[in-house]
């Protein structure tokens, strides 16, 4: 099934995407309240969390190129160093483009 | 009928602060905006139908996939699969969020969530890792960050030529930068890095065999199984285990 891109076409199409996307959001916490929480419950939540971060991060950084790379190891070495969120993210972002201007592709 | 009490009532004061608090990562999501912007217009989009996306869909990632697929014509299957499994981390998200949602009336829960996007629901998930429970940054930050997504997008379709090349500035990393900085902030014990390391894998593997898009959701749900096979102790706990352990031998 096909839409076709004319105005209307492309209102409906932002209603799908949107309503798509509401959808996820609501999703979890909606099937989460037919879930007694027991400490097992508890820690799978609470493990998952952290573990969402990771399962974004990781594949980023070995699609990435080598600024990308960079952005993350320097984002990692400030992070850890001063415990000060903004400095290591504006560091990373920085060591991004420093890397791609450099002309830097890979390692 | 007995009246059901919510005890998380969201401070106002709190959400300001929360605001103010995201509002610098909140400029780097308006360059990633005008990118998201340009990309719509070049695909034959009309800003304010782009501006329209932004403003009610705000999910990033899974608008840039669907005006990648755009033509004259879309295949509305395909359409729903791309933007159902980008966003599913938000089944996550929104889930590891629940144990304080539930103290919340359903009609605000559920008005919360539409803000929730990944920046101000990692802070909310690593401060209650450490305790503190933070649902104002899901409604002040979340509001930070959808305004800008929606100011950055407007500066896109109309200045876009201003930002031909957003991965140069290295823009492109903010969010993952974000994330990484949130993940290293929090608590760490052996059993998060245990977690961590069966996440990464797992969604390494994700990446590399299954469909895309699918990693995220999978890496976390690896991750999530440790949690639920390995309890910690808590310090309390312990004297307790190790009483009953003395008591039975």
């Amino acid at each position: 099934m096909t839409i076709e891109t004319t105005n209307a076409g492309i209102l409906a199409l932002i209603a799908v995407m949107t309503l798509v996307t509401v959808v996820t959001r609501f999703g979890g916490v909606f099937l989460m309240s037919f879930v007694t929480i027991n400490p097992r419950i508890e820690s799978f939540i609470n493990t998952m969390a952290s573990s969402v971060l990771i399962a974004i991060i990781v594949p980023m950084a070995f699609s990435g190129d080598a600024g990308s790379l960079a952005a993350l190891v320097v984002t990692a070495v400030i992070m850890l160093a001063t415990k000060k969120p903004l400095p290591a993210i504006a560091a990373g972002i920085a060591a991004a483009g420093l890397v791609r201007y450099s002309g830097i592709t890979g390692f | 009928m007995t009246a059901t009490t919510y005890c998380y009532q969201l401070q106002p004061e709190k959400v300001r602060a929360e605001f103010f608090r995201l509002l610098p990562i909140s400029l780097f999501v308006v360059a990633f905006g005008a990118a998201f912007g340009l990309a719509a217009v070049q695909k034959g989009l009309e800003p304010l139908q782009a501006i329209l996306m932004s403003f009610t869909v705000f999910a990033g990632a899974s608008q840039f996939a669907a005006v990648d697929m755009w033509g004259s014509e879309v295949s509305l299957i395909p359409l729903i699969a791309v933007v159902f499994a980008i966003n599913s981390r938000h089944l996550l998200m929104g889930a590891s969020l629940y144990p304080m949602l539930r103290d919340m009336s359903p009609g605000r829960r559920y008005g919360l969530l539409l803000f929730l996007t990944d920046a101000n629901w990692a802070v909310s998930a690593q401060e209650y890792q450490s305790g503190k429970r933070n649902l104002e940054v899901i409604l002040g930050g979340g509001l930070a960050l959808w305004i800008a997504w929606i100011i950055g997008t407007w500066l896109g379709v109309y200045f876009g030529g201003l930002l031909q090349d957003p991965k140069s500035l290295g823009l492109d990393m903010v969010l993952g930068c974000f994330l990484l900085a949130m993940a290293l902030g929090g608590k760490k014990s052996p059993r998060t890095l245990v977690a961590w390391t069966v996440a990464a894998i797992s969604s390494l593997a994700a990446w590399k065999w299954l469909p895309p898009n699918t990693h995220v959701v999978v890496g976390a749900l690896a991750g999530g199984a440790i949690g639920f096979f390995w309890l910690e102790r808590k310090t309390g706990d312990e004297d307790k285990v190790s009483a009953e352990e003395e008591s039975s031998t």
